[in-house]
């Protein structure tokens, strides 16, 4: 077991570094760099830009470099904790990400969160009672949250909250928070806010899961060690419960990395609709920009959220699943 | 080892003219359609037939664990009910199938076990953790206790290292293990009945003749009743006193062991018994088979369910009538048959 989560552990390491090596990549592929964007910028207020002068902002950033010694030498910044200095906002990447990667969290396992406490129990139901008007009901909301786009969703919300409830809707905190610093009411106040985001960004993985589930325990209903154990005495819900249930929980929570990976991924448009203080938002920012360090700073801390997701999940799998454990030992 | 005489007991459990139907969208299935049979504490009954003929899902009627869409639809399954040391008649079929009751009967009076001890335990939880709460469900023992009790169940069926085997997933157990800790199980309640639903099917022939041996040793311990459900002869001939054949969910014949595989009535019975290969049959000579197949469930002939595949169809009365289940002369009341070769139709349907 312990051999075992060290493996795994350095598998994650190594992914975490290929992904800081592909989001390196990626940022280098569309022609031209952080310079060109940002003297056509400057060329569309009208100031005059010479070659002499883009050329010394090269050098200063180091832009005209093979990509490779780009690469390590942003690696190495990295090991000593420096993100380097985002070229848009002029401050060091860290600065700007800030808080926004604690708030992309928090966001993401608040989405994660929701989608497992409304998908498990609908699931359930809906397998135990396949057919039933209920189970129609659940499949054709679920394929409807499957359908509608997160950022929709969230527009809608943000209409239905304001017109009904008079809430504040918008971001994670209520303005006089936003600039605060840290504490009970600030957290309060991000819980409050925190429903819309939450259902905007897990519908789609709710109506996922539940689908998931649903044919999980269908599959498990069917077999012989069901009526083992209703033949012992238990009655009908105590025996799907104790036994399908936990047998279908196993692919539930190895499919959850994946969907994690949509909540995190997928969050850009509805955080910009919501205007979340999130990663998101400055990633698309980055993006246009070419504000390389920055952008792959942000490729990278998404990767590795989905990284550790998936570590998180795999260790969950071992111990739900004794026979896992046996083949990892045996393999 | 047959102990005929065991009819003039008050029989433990009596089935009489049971009935249980699957309703899915596209028809009705008679899945059992009017089983009777009875037997006595002590006592083996073996049911035979063909797959899809209903032996198990008479045993799940039994247990009432038939699953939507199926149900009992008619019939009696008269138990006698062990409670406050004295012993009250229930009709199964009539009381609440989750109720305290039938949970307490269930597991606790009348046991089961199945074909598949591979699936037929969790996968993911461990032996012993399955089968203390089999014990638990049914007395006030402690964890510990249970516990206890479940590694002595275990030695009792002859698993050695009874400790360490609590701890093992069913994965780890060979084919014959998991059997007998499935048996072990069964047994956590000191049940009155077992019903064995084709116990050695799945298992290679010696583990078969070792299962059989330990539950006739621990009938011979126990006293209880076994109803051993099967589609093999030979287990029948070594474990059973009384035979019941079976055939789309109707009894056909009922009888001893000695009746049955010496002096059998139905053509269907006689059919069986002739497929059987033997070591002193003529070589080189297609063993003899049934023609035809079991009719389609949603198809089933009108008149004797067995009609359309019998050497000895009389037409017009085993296309019209459908025979019922008689004694097949007076004096000789323990063997019954359902056939027209024996009695008259008697009933008017046409």
């Amino acid at each position: 077991m312990a051999g075992w989560l060290i493996r795994r552990t350095l598998f994650a390491f190594a992914t975490a570094w290929a992904i800081s090596m592909l989001s390196f990549l990626v940022i280098q592929i569309p022609p031209g760099d952080y310079v060109t964007s940002y003297i056509a910028q400057l060329q569309s207020q009208g100031t005059i830009f010479t070659d002499v002068e883009a050329q010394a902002l090269r050098d200063l950033y180091g832009l005209d470099q093979p990509v490779i010694l780009q690469y390590f030498r942003w690696l190495g910044l990295m090991a000593q904790g420096n993100f380097g200095v985002s070229f848009e906002f002029n401050r060091p990447v860290l600065d700007v990400i800030g808080d926004r990667f604690l708030l992309t969290i928090v966001v993401s396992v608040a989405a994660l969160l929701l989608t497992w406490i409304v998908a498990l129990p609908i699931g359930i139901y809906s397998a135990v009672k396949q057919y039933s008007i209920g189970d129609y009901a659940f499949t054709f909301i679920g394929f409807i949250g499957l359908a509608i786009p997160g950022f929709l969703l969230a527009l809608v919300l943000m209409y239905f909250g304001f017109v009904l409830f008079d809430a504040n809707v918008g971001g994670l905190f209520s303005p006089e928070y936003a600039q605060a610093d840290w504490s009970w009411d600030k957290l309060w106040d991000l819980m409050q806010h925190m429903p819309i985001p939450a259902l905007a960004l897990g519908l789609a993985g709710t109506a996922f899961l539940m689908r998931i589930m649903r044919a999980n325990l269908l599959d498990e209903l069917r077999k012989p060690y069901v009526v083992t154990a209703r033949a012992k005495g238990l009655t009908n819900s105590q025996a799907v419960l104790k036994y399908p249930v936990r047998v279908a929980l196993n692919p539930f929570v190895s499919i959850v990395p994946f969907v994690l990976r949509d909540i995190v991924g997928g969050s850009v448009i509805v955080s910009i609709v919501l205007s979340l203080p999130t990663l998101g938002p400055i990633l698309l920012k980055s993006l246009i920009a070419q504000d390389s360090f920055l952008a792959g700073t942000i490729i990278l801390l998404l990767g590795v959220i989905t990284v550790v997701g998936t570590l998180i999940s795999d260790i969950l799998l071992v111990i739900l699943d004794p026979r896992i454990k046996f083949k990892a030992r045996g393999g | 080892m047959a102990t005929l005489a065991a009819g003039k007991r008050r029989p433990l459990l009596r089935v009489h003219n049971l009935k249980t139907y699957f309703f899915p969208d596209e028809g009705t299935v008679r899945a059992v359609d009017g089983a009777s049979f009875e037997v006595c504490a002590g006592q083996t009954l073996g049911i035979v037939g063909e797959s899809g003929c209903g032996k198990s899902v008479t045993a799940r009627s039994i247990l009432r664990i038939v699953e939507h869409p199926g149900g009992i639809v008619e019939g009696e399954i008269r138990y006698l009910h062990r409670t406050d040391g004295r012993e009250v008649e229930l009709d199964l079929a009539q009381i609440s199938a989750d109720g305290p009751e039938m949970r307490q009967i269930r597991g606790g009076e009348i046991a089961m076990i199945f074909q598949e001890p591979m699936t037929s335990f969790s996968p993911v939880h461990p032996i012993g953790s399955q089968i203390v709460e089999a014990i638990r469900l049914h007395s006030p023992l402690g964890k510990r206790e249970a516990r206890e009790r479940a590694a002595d169940l275990l030695r009792q069926v002859g698993i050695s290292r009874a400790e360490a085997r609590l701890n093992e997933y069913a994965y780890q157990l060979s084919g014959g293990l998991r059997q007998r800790a499935m048996i072990a199980m069964a047994l956590s309640a000191e049940p009155r009945v077992l019903i064995a639903d084709e116990p050695t099917t799945a298992l290679d022939v010696t583990t078969q003749a070792q299962i059989l041996d330990l539950l006739r040793q621990l009938q011979t311990d126990l006293g209880m009743a076994i109803i051993l459900i099967t589609h093999n002869l030979g287990v029948v001939a070594e474990m059973c006193d009384t035979v019941v054949v079976m055939y789309l969910g109707r009894v056909v014949e009922e009888g001893s062991v000695d009746a049955i595989f010496h002096n059998p009535k139905h053509p269907y019975t006689r059919l069986l018994l002739q497929s059987i290969p033997s070591l002193y049959s003529e070589a080189r000579v297609p063993l003899p088979t049934i023609s035809g197949a079991i009719p389609h469930p949603y198809n089933r002939p009108e008149g004797c369910p067995f009609h359309d595949r019998c050497p000895q169809f009389i037409p017009g009365t085993c296309d019209r009538h459908v025979p019922e289940l008689q004694a097949l002369d007076e004096e000789k009341s323990d063997q019954l048959v359902s056939c027209f070769l024996y009695h008259e139709p008697t009933d008017e349907r046409a």
